[in-house]
């Protein structure tokens, strides 16, 4: 059997080497582009984060990707998976300095963690999350998993059966979310050691069903 | 829960890990690739690299050779040295970093901080501050000067969170490499000040450092840059010590020492023979991921 090829969209801001990193010790192809024959080609496409939503959104809407990852994404329903502000962008709009338009894949807003909770703005750090969906994300997770999460706004979705995981900072907030083969997690999975690795593995292993 | 960050700082000198002494002495430790393939097998929650010299020698903390000791390193990976310009930051972030770490431009171009927080997100950005407590009072320490700056540390905390950083290292210069254990009055007069995650560096001994410095402070993390390179599992021996006390820690690696004692230095004392024996017909099933 050929390797499955990853590709990681590279979209101007976004830790794209930390991904791909993790991803080859995992031993997938992983590529890491914009080019749209090298997106269409791929088995799995990654939207990485580490971004400020304004930026990451206005660079996907004017290099084209938005088209592209609309058509392969929605219409032809290839796997992806969103990292942080990677999943915010799959949102309806985020209110990061003012008020952003998303893709709007998953409905629901992106808003700001709030302060009165006397807990440090921004969530840093390792934090165990509560998987709601277990599968593909969390097919291989132990209960109370540590992620690694760096962000100072979180996903919203409408519908809760869009959440795929829940994290307490306070309130509880999402950790994930699913679509059919649309996942998103507002933790950073490349960075959470082991934990992380089982996550690539089991979504790789488990969202080709959806595709 | 969100869990109390231990992060080892490793400072970098011409290409090498070297211990810091007060800012102006340093002693060679190794390859950066090789310690930190190590702490992120003993399970580290996270690690900061500053090139020392890269600001002096007027150039930036090098892409290829974040590429070259990124890739086995899976906690987040911050990098610091010689940032000026945007681009540093793009370039870094596309070769293995996943936050950047600025220190002079907090005191000199805090636009800097501003426009990598619009890019890059608040969160992105680690604003490191250094102070020294000299008769008792505190200072922001200049080091490409080597003075203490004109600016009080209650401007500067404000100068750096107003700018957009999302967390704030602050090392205490007068107890670096010292063994001394942390000022623990100097982070509680830091977090008073902020509401962003701060990261306290300087003087850490050993675990019992660490666990003075979280029971006395509202710090994020306890940093580390010298006594981690001192003895094998380092990082995993002294979490399983802080969590005696402290149920904010995480510990995930396979191995966690829970069942073993550690001497006065924070070292394993070797088990009875009989036990060894005993472990030699054991066998532990390795998690295939």
């Amino acid at each position: 059997m050929s390797r499955l090829t990853i590709c990681i969209v590279d979209y101007g801001v976004g830790n794209t080497h930390s991904v791909a990193n993790a991803l080859s010790f995992l031993d997938y192809k992983v590529k890491i582009s914009q080019h749209s024959d090298i997106v269409r080609s791929a088995d799995i496409l990654i939207l990485p984060g580490v971004g400020a939503f304004e930026v990451a959104i206005s660079n996907l809407k004017s290099s084209g990707l938005q088209e592209l990852l609309h058509e392969l994404v929605i219409e032809k329903q290839k796997p992806i998976l969103g990292i942080c502000v990677g999943m915010q962008m799959m949102a309806t709009y985020s209110e990061e300095n003012g008020h952003h338009s998303g893709l709007n894949w998953i409905p629901g807003a992106v808003v700001k963690l709030d302060e009165k909770f006397g807990f440090p703005v921004p969530h840093v750090g390792w934090n165990t999350i509560s998987p709601v969906i277990h599968e593909p994300l969390f097919t291989t997770a132990h209960n109370e998993s540590h992620f690694y999460f760096d962000h100072s706004f979180y996903f919203k979705p409408d519908a809760q059966h869009h959440v795929a995981a829940t994290v307490n900072y306070g309130p509880s907030i999402t950790a994930a979310v699913q679509h059919e083969n649309i996942c998103g997690v507002q933790f950073h999975p490349e960075k959470s050691q082991t934990n992380g690795l089982k996550l690539f593995r089991s979504f790789v292993n488990g969202i080709q069903q959806y595709a | 829960m969100l869990k109390k960050r231990i992060i080892a700082v490793l400072p970098v000198y011409n290409g090498i890990v070297v211990q810091s002494i007060g800012f102006h002495k340093y002693l060679p430790v190794g390859k950066a690739e090789i310690a930190i393939e190590f702490l992120n097998a003993w399970g580290i929650d996270e690690i900061v690299v500053a090139d020392i010299t890269a600001r002096k020698n007027q150039r930036v903390i090098q892409p290829g050779f974040i590429k070259q000791i990124s890739k086995k390193c899976l906690v987040p990976l911050t990098v610091g040295g010689g940032i000026t310009r945007l681009e540093d930051v793009h370039e870094l972030i596309h070769s293995g970093a996943d936050k950047v770490c600025v220190n002079n431009p907090v005191l000199t171009n805090p636009g800097l901080i501003s426009e990598i927080a619009r890019n890059y997100g608040d969160q992105c950005v680690v604003a490191s501050i250094d102070i020294i407590r000299e008769n008792n009072s505190l200072y922001v320490w200049d080091y490409t000067t080597k003075t203490r700056s004109t600016q009080s540390v209650a401007q500067v905390l404000q100068t750096a969170i107003q700018a957009g950083a999302g967390e704030l290292l602050i090392n205490s210069v007068h107890n670096d490499g010292k063994y001394t254990g942390y000022d623990t009055e100097l982070f509680t007069e830091v977090c008073n000040q902020v509401t962003v995650p701060v990261l306290a560096c300087g003087g850490a001994r050993n675990a019992e450092s660490m666990i003075q410095l979280l029971n006395a402070t509202e710090v994020s993390a306890a940093c580390a840059g010298n006594f981690f390179h001192f003895f094998e599992h380092s990082v995993t021996i002294t979490k399983k010590e802080i969590a005696k006390h402290s149920d904010a820690i995480r510990i995930e690696t396979a191995a966690n020492y829970k069942q073993n004692e550690v001497d006065a230095y924070g070292r394993l004392i070797k088990k009875d023979d009989a036990v060894l024996e005993h472990l030699l017909y054991l066998k532990i099933e390795k998690e295939i991921i």
